[in-house]
């Protein structure tokens, strides 16, 4: 019963994972992190409920919460060099190389 | 209806901890309520009262109350012999690191400021300064502290968040090449965000497959749990991932070296003493405690994983021009070395010596690496640091003192005897032997002579290299880089030519491995 779930929440993962890797603008760079973020609350959930205990569900609290904090400091981040290079685009920031 | 019994916390085994991030909370505090020019006077006294008084009660702990023999707070937090061991060198590694912090300018005077704007020069002739550093650092250190300790993977997650995150924000504050400085920011973000969420799937992997996330709980599931290994392997492979990219293993150190050259030294300093001091502590404690019985899965991954860091950090140093990019690439060099010590468990005995050759290592590396980047800071141009490494050329001939400090903290990267380094790399290499693993150690004997070959070329470059006629400024040091500098030698030193008491030391830490 659980299995659908936890399909859902590998599927969610990778669909961040890849977009993290091939989207260039860093926004939406950092919402496929927090989409991994939510995949792996799916998973504990759904683990929670096959394990018949609460630790899962407790878990997931903690990472919103978590989340919440990085979306913070990642927005101030990703804004400030906006404001620097007006742009956002990963593949603009290359003066670190080699 | 069932009554819930309150948890019990023992506040006196975590009070080292608990002190620093109090101490981060006050700092907030300041920052709010203090008028601006009164900031910084009360930031540094709080700051390094705070490490001084953290390294205190840990000593306190170690010889007057005695080290505790079961986890604190309802077996979230262990506090043992290793633990102690590492706040004691990550307290001792954050206090050097916040001397050279506080030294004069490395510091973005407004960080909302965009460079080259009229506010950028407005907030510098107002002498404005961003002195949020001060509880940053302090929260980073907490999360450092509480890394190490942690018990359990939903602890562990949580402090490595708290580790990662005022470093994010500290990457992106230097004060010249700011374009550089904000792009190792984004950088370090992205990636470091992506590495936790690749930790926390793992996490969630293991729980699936063991129904906890406490490591002894783990442990006890190894061999009750049948038909759900796939999980388990799926999980410790994502653990894996996200705590060998905090310690900048091949193949997650890309980030290392832009993260090292972009950020204001102070914090390229800190982060290459204290995050890796803490990461290698929650490495262990995941790899040996939880998932001790699952070596024979997990070993031959890390093997490749060993070889490919000590190898690669090795090589790719050798092409490196600029000179924060080349000590990163050391630092993914030592890493390595420090894996096979990682990888040389067997029995108790044996995984005892790994264990001390692997605290002692830390401590001597961080020490050296805090004083190779003060000197960093202390070789300028008109632009800022002298990054490039032609710039170095000659440096022996115009201040042969500083030259002469800094090949000697590469000698002790290199590990040549009568150096810290050397009694680093035997311990780790003798334990790592003992264990079993020689190729591996061949393997790092002979990036040890590649790695040598590129300190020794800095070496040649400063002392029997003409200086350009330009050659950039060596500034004096302010007391606080002098101090940092003066330590970082003379630990070098000591530990090189008298390392017995220390050693001794780590092995008491050591001896009753951790507790579960």
């Amino acid at each position: 019963m659980t299995t659908h779930y936890l399909v859902l929440s590998v599927l969610l993962f990778t669909i961040g994972a890849v977009g993290v890797l091939i989207r260039r603008n860093a926004i939406v760079a950092f919402m496929c992190v927090e989409l991994m973020l939510n995949a792996c609350n799916l998973a504990f959930v759904t683990f929670a409920r096959q394990h018949g205990n609460l630790d899962g569900q407790i878990i997931a609290f903690f990472v919103m919460v978590v989340a919440a904090a990085e979306v913070v400091v990642g927005l101030a981040i990703i804004v400030t060099i906006f404001r620097t290079r007006r742009s956002a685009s990963i593949d603009d920031a290359n003066l670190l190389k080699y | 209806m069932n009554d819930i019994a309150a948890p019990t916390i023992e506040y006196g085994q975590l009070a080292p901890m608990l002190l620093v991030f109090g101490a981060a909370v006050l700092g907030v505090l300041v920052e709010a309520f203090a008028p601006r020019y009164l900031r910084r006077s009360i930031h540094i006294p709080l700051t390094l009262a705070a490490l001084v008084g953290s390294f205190a009660l840990v000593l306190v702990q170690v010889f007057v109350s005695g080290v505790p023999t079961s986890p604190a707070a309802m077996g979230a937090v262990a506090v043992d012999g290793p633990t102690l061991f590492l706040w004691g060198v990550i307290a001792a590694l954050a206090f050097v690191s916040v001397l050279l912090i506080n030294d004069e300018d490395n510091f973005v005077a407004q960080a909302a400021a965009v460079p080259g704007s009229a506010d950028e020069e407005d907030a510098e002739i107002a002498g404005f300064s961003q002195t949020e550093v001060y509880p940053l650092v302090l929260f980073a250190v907490g999360g450092m502290l509480l890394f190490t300790a942690s018990n359990d993977l939903l602890i562990m997650f949580v402090a490595l968040e708290v580790m990662s995150l005022p470093l994010y924000l500290l990457c992106g504050l230097a004060r010249r090449r700011r374009l550089l400085s904000q792009e190792a920011a984004v950088k370090y973000f992205l990636l470091g965000a992506f590495s936790s969420a690749f930790f926390l799937f793992g996490m969630a992997m293991v729980y699936g497959f063991a129904g906890s996330v406490g490591l002894s709980d783990i442990n006890a599931a190894l061999p009750n749990v049948g038909g759900q290994e796939p999980l388990l392997v799926l999980g410790t492979a994502l653990l894996g991932v996200g705590l060998l990219f905090k310690i900048g293993a091949a193949p997650f150190q890309a980030w290392k070296p832009d993260v090292y050259q972009g950020a204001p030294t102070p914090i390229t300093a800190l982060m290459a003493s204290g995050t890796l001091v803490a990461a290698f502590g929650a490495l262990l404690r995941v790899f040996w405690v939880a998932l001790g019985n699952f070596d024979w899965d997990w070993r031959p991954v890390m093997w490749g994983v060993a070889i490919l860091t000590m190898v690669a950090g090795a090589i790719l140093a050798i092409t490196q021009t600029d000179i924060k990019r080349m000590l990163a690439y050391s630092s993914i060099a030592h890493a390595g070395f420090l894996l096979t010590g990682v990888i040389a468990t067997g029995a108790a005995e044996q995984n005892r010596d790994a264990l001390s050759g692997i605290l002692f290592y830390l401590l001597v590396y961080g020490i050296t690496t805090v004083g190779a980047f003060a000197i960093v800071t202390m070789v300028r141009d008109a632009g800022g640091e002298a990054g490039h490494l032609s710039r170095w050329a000659g440096l022996g001939k115009r201040s042969p003192m500083l030259a002469g400090v800094f090949a000697f903290f590469l000698l002790a990267f290199a590990g040549i005897p009568l150096t810290s380094g050397f009694f680093g790399k035997y311990a780790v290499f003798s334990a790592a032997v003992a264990g079993g693993v020689l190729p591996l150690v061949l393997v790092g004997v002979v990036s040890s002579a590649i790695a040598a070959f590129f300190y020794v070329r800095v070496i040649v470059l400063m002392f029997f290299s003409d200086p350009a006629a330009d050659g950039p400024t060596v500034v004096g040091p302010s007391v606080g880089t002098a101090s940092v500098v003066a330590v970082a030698a003379a630990a070098t030193v000591v530990l090189g030519v008298f390392p017995e008491p220390m050693l001794d030391l780590a092995d008491k830490a050591a001896s009753a491995l951790f507790v579960r």
